[in-house]
């Protein structure tokens, strides 16, 4: 029987560490054959995770009320929103893109958002949440479909491809999207993933 | 720290993706192991990692075809109709100036989808052929594919934007076109690739002549 407590392995080359002793308030440990981080470790990392992603909840609420866009030509002005452009593709027939659109720039970030919410909330008060364990994997499987920051760029392009064509106005939700881009890089940057996963109770 | 490299695998450990707990390899055939902490799949490697990468490398490529041939945009002006492939418009943008928009779009839906590819497929390869060259630079090349896949949904987005925008009748209305298709199928299935090949792979080859 190995003790395993102390142990930790990496997850490109499966070598196996010591976990190492806390050396400061941030210290990142990284694999000593390929490199890969294996652990970050945060000071109150709960409570940074958790004010970062009450921000980035209002700013998702102003991101997604306000036209991130106004579009003038001849008179004529048109508005979108993120979901407008969701429901345009919709309503062409193009509901693969709509679904992919929908999926990586509204459904998976709220989803962050809220889940985060639900975990680090109670953690706050000392509280476990129901089904921390479930809720963490899930939580975690997202990261790779939130693609806010690739979304902004496409904002921006768009807005070089139609300047010459019309008056563009850049909204209020254009901002909110700027700044909800960095709460999102600050708040996975302030996780400590093993501040959660020592909460969960498990048969040993 | 002890001076030989011993890998989870190794030490008969079963190392948790999502939660990190090492979990000892239970004996008996084939027996279905999750994790007690948080019930993912335990595997020592992800199972048929080269097999599903190959699968999904080569579907990727599949869609790559009509993604570039078949229009993205459908451009409706004063009753004329342009359509617009991914090339056209990168070409179009060059010719009128506007040279660093048409670089982005080259890059995030030309460059980055096919370095993403090919780099897969010689991860592959070189996995297959128990390759020992450079295993450190091979693990780069996987963090690399990693790290940009995301990048190509560029277009799609600039695509949704035009389209929600211009809809202004007759004067100008932008559609999408069948090619979008293509190319967010093209993305998602590189995302997937990337997910299933298992890094852990290129250092396997490794740990016969490595034992120091």
């Amino acid at each position: 029987m190995i003790d395993t407590s102390n142990l930790i392995a990496c997850h490109e080359c499966d070598l196996l560490h010591r976990i190492p002793e806390r050396e400061g308030a941030r210290c990142v440990s990284r694999c000593r054959r390929c490199n890969a981080m294996l652990h970050r470790g945060v000071e109150n990392s709960v409570d940074r995770t958790l004010a970062l992603t009450f921000a980035g909840l209002i700013l998702f609420i102003v991101a997604n009320s306000f036209p991130f866009l106004a579009f003038k030509l001849q008179g004529q002005e048109t508005h979108t929103t993120l979901i407008s452009g969701v429901f345009s593709l919709y309503s062409e027939g193009k509901w693969e893109i709509a679904l992919l659109v929908l999926l990586t720039t509204i459904v998976v970030p709220l989803m962050q958002l809220l889940l985060q919410l639900y975990i680090y909330l109670p953690l706050r008060f000392n509280r476990v949440p129901w089904l921390l364990a479930r809720v963490a994997r899930f939580a975690g499987g997202l990261q790779p479909w939130s693609m806010m920051e690739v979304f902004m760029i496409g904002i921006i392009v768009a807005i070089v491809k139609l300047v010459g064509m019309a008056q563009i106005v850049p909204g209020l939700a254009l901002w909110s999207f700027a700044l909800l881009i960095v709460t999102l890089a600050a708040a996975a940057a302030n996780m400590d993933p093993r501040v959660v996963w020592d909460q969960v109770e498990y048969p040993r | 720290m002890t001076d030989t490299l011993l890998t989870a695998a190794d030490a008969g450990l079963l190392n948790c993706h999502s939660c990190k707990l090492l979990t000892e390899v239970q004996s008996g055939p084939h027996a279905e192991q999750h994790c007690p902490r948080c019930g993912s799949h335990l595997h020592l490697r992800k199972p048929d990692s080269l097999a599903r990468t190959w699968a999904l490398v080569i579907a990727a490529f599949i869609c790559y075809i009509p993604a570039n041939l078949l229009p993205m945009t459908s451009v409706t002006s004063l009753g004329n109709v342009q359509e617009d492939t991914i090339m056209s418009g990168v070409i179009y943008f060059m010719q009128h100036g506007e040279w660093p928009i048409g670089l982005v779009i080259l890059v995030a839906s030309i460059v980055v989808p096919l370095t993403k590819l090919f780099i897969l497929i010689y991860l592959l390869i070189t996995v297959q052929r128990k390759s020992q060259w450079r295993p450190l630079e091979r693990t780069r090349l996987y963090r690399v594919t990693e790290a940009i896949g995301r990048w190509s949904m560029t277009d799609i987005y600039v695509v949704t934007i035009l389209v929600a925008l211009v809809q202004l009748g007759n004067l100008a209305t932008i559609e999408a076109g069948i090619g979008a298709i293509f190319f967010g199928a093209v993305v998602v299935l590189t995302i997937f690739a990337a997910m299933t090949f298992d890094p852990r792979e290129i250092w396997d080859n490794m740990e016969s002549t490595n034992d120091r």
